[in-house]
């Protein structure tokens, strides 16, 4: 079978600088111009192309990119992810109702809650490894929900109605039914995460994560302080996540506690596995088909989950690696079973 | 007593999570959908196989037993049938291949979303009630608290499938085969343990298990609704973690406890808020205990 991230990254690789900016520019054209070809076979019936455009397919891929930080890069299974987006929004949800902040402002707030709250959770988390890590931050996921459910100063079950717009910036309006302007701003978002992952990803905090994925008793034996790069990947992935949910209480105008349960972070975790866990790209296809894929083929509505749930498996067990694996000799060792 | 039938009916499906965790080092997503098959197996032989409605009376005598029986028989067999298929078609091809651990986590996910969804299609996402075919009335009392039956036969059932079990897994070849597979996957196929016999037979008996859980739970509270396995699935895992994973007496005693904290947290703090005592329960017991309460080393454990 042809790998096609492998084709990719030779031409890429073959590619002098300039051919290499002429490449990005297109790819970000092509993402930018997408709005455009509403009219298309891209088109998704009954739903409004731009708004899904945005919802789910912009706000998914943000939030699969900062998992993959801690899933992709790092190998930590994290189960409760809609967490940081839950704690992003409500603070959005907060902040923009009961004070005069408006969103470019309360942004850098929700990423430090996101943040803050990552660190609370990975610290006494981070000691433990794989399943039960998974069980501790599922745990964690539900625990926000629950308590967002149940205190009634922030909503309660009824959730936060009336967040306002984010006010215009160099004189463009945000309004609600604008999708294309909340598209390409949060496309921009989504370049600068990538731009900060692909950073990271070749210095020192990268290296560490790699390690530490590999064969993390290896890595610790080799000077690697893992823990404190374990929090730092954690918390990473919380502040992106927390910045989508900041971006999407503005898009939204509305969130209750059931925009945030469980299957939330499934689906994010799917999207990353089902594109190619720990590629960037991988994993940006997986989260705009599987954001994309169930409004594309609502006109078998009742049936369009079934046929996802589909999907997944037959994707699982066609391309177990994803759609776009990560390259060969990222590839973790054979593992060691245990006794 | 409540919590107690309660705890029993997360022990079954706890059992269904830690009997795949032992042998595949994996969590089974799927288990919550194969609990809700069980529960729907029950009400379709109650209703459509014995003809009863919802105004008709409870049975009585032979005919009750007989009809509780082939329910819980009815639901095992359907869980047990789902699981091993479940088994063959997202698990047994990737773990054949080696592939990396979370894919056939995805497509166990891909599977507890096809089956849900299936009966959310059939069933109109309604809830179905299950006709009364059991009096609920107590027989007895101890500390001035009332037995009901229903309560009774789920402890005293769930007692005996658990101990069952435990034979099963001590005794019979199979047993000792998925034993040695738990413990050394290599050696025992060295052993000439035939690998994917085992984990077929694994999946089957915690689909069997599962399943009776969910003609209790049926029993319990006389309705099942598509996505009933999903908060039950949870608080199940929570169980089997509490009392370590991969481990059958674990289970057993995670998941009574687990019933019984949940029922003294919904009383003292109110029903909304169990699911976080829950939580936060299963949070300090990993961070003080970190091996659950009768688990395997933990830290050494690898995702």
């Amino acid at each position: 079978m042809i790998n096609i991230r492998d084709w990719g990254a030779g031409i890429w690789e073959r590619s002098s600088k300039t051919t290499r900016i002429f490449i990005a520019l297109g790819w970000i054209a092509l993402a930018a111009s997408l709005p455009f070809l509403g009219g298309t076979w891209l088109n998704t019936p009954i739903a409004d192309y731009g708004a899904v455009l945005v919802f789910p397919i912009a706000i998914y891929t943000i939030m699969a990119l900062g998992l993959n930080i801690v899933i992709g890069k790092s190998g930590l299974l994290d189960l409760g992810y809609v967490a940081f987006f839950a704690i992003g929004a409500y603070t959005a949800g907060i902040l923009s109702t009961k004070t005069h902040l408006n969103t470019w402002e309360i942004l850098p707030i929700g990423i430090a809650m996101a943040m803050f709250a990552g660190l609370i959770l990975g610290v006494p988390a981070l000691r433990l490894r794989g399943d039960y890590l998974a069980i501790i931050t599922l745990g964690f996921g539900e625990i926000v929900r629950i308590t967002a459910l149940n205190v009634n100063a922030i909503g309660g079950a009824n959730g936060i109605v009336g967040i306002p717009s984010p006010p215009s910036v160099f004189g463009i309006e945000y309004t609600f039914d604008n999708h294309r302007v909340y598209y390409w701003t949060f496309l921009l978002i989504i370049f600068l995460t990538i731009w900060m992952i692909r950073r990271l990803s070749v210095r020192r905090a990268g290296r560490a994560w790699e390690s530490i994925r590999q064969d993390e008793d290896a890595a610790e034996l080799l000077g690697v302080p893992t823990f404190r790069y374990k929090i730092w990947a954690f918390v990473l992935g919380a502040s992106v996540g927390g910045a989508a949910g900041v971006l999407y209480a503005s898009k939204a105008l509305f969130i209750s506690p059931d925009n945030f349960t469980l299957q939330v972070s499934i689906l994010i975790l799917a999207c990353i596995v089902f594109g190619g866990m720990g590629n960037i790209w991988g994993v940006i296809i997986g989260a705009v088909i599987l954001g994309y894929l169930p409004d594309r083929i609502r006109f078998i509505s009742d049936a369009r989950m079934l046929v996802f749930g589909i999907v997944l498996v037959l994707m699982m067990n066609l391309r177990p690696d994803g759609v776009l694996p990560r390259k060969k000799r990222e590839k973790a060792l054979p593992e060691k079973r245990q006794a | 007593m409540g919590g107690l039938s309660l705890g029993f009916i997360y022990v079954l499906i706890a059992l269904g999570y830690t009997m795949v965790y032992g042998v595949l080092r994996m969590i089974n997503f799927a288990n919550s959908e194969i609990f809700m098959l069980g529960t729907f197996g029950t009400v379709i032989v109650i209703r459509d196989f014995y003809g009863f409605t919802q105004a008709s009376d409870p049975a009585s005598g032979a005919r009750l037993i007989l009809i509780l029986v082939s329910c819980l028989v009815a639901s095992m067999i359907i869980s047990g049938v789902v699981s091993v298929l479940v088994e063959m078609i997202a698990y047994r091809r990737l773990r054949n291949r080696g592939s990396n651990k979370l894919a056939p986590l995805i497509s166990a996910i891909g599977m507890s979303i096809v089956l849900s969804e299936s009966v959310r299609i059939l069933t109109d996402s309604r809830y179905v009630g299950s006709p009364r075919v059991l009096e609920k009335k107590p027989i007895g009392q101890i500390f001035g608290a009332d037995i009901r039956i229903d309560n009774a036969i789920i402890i005293v059932a769930g007692l005996i499938l658990y101990i069952a079990l435990n034979q099963f897994v001590s005794r019979t070849r199979l047993g000792k085969a998925i034993r040695a597979v738990s413990m050394n996957e290599e050696a025992a196929k060295l052993m000439g343990v035939n690998l994917n016999f085992v984990v077929s037979g694994t999946f089957l008996v915690g689909g069997l298990m599962t399943g009776a859980a969910g003609f209790f739970f049926v029993m319990k509270y006389e309705n099942t609704v598509f996505n009933v396995g999903f908060s039950l699935g949870i608080a199940a895992f929570t169980a089997a973690i509490l009392g370590g994973i991969g481990n059958i007496r674990g289970a057993f005693y995670g998941g009574i406890l687990l019933g019984l904290i949940e029922t003294y947290a919904s009383f003292f703090l109110g029903t909304q808020w169990k699911a976080v005592t829950v939580f936060i329960v299963l949070v300090f017991v990993l961070y003080f205990r970190p091996n659950g309460v009768f688990g395997e080393a933990i830290t050494q454990t690898r995702a």
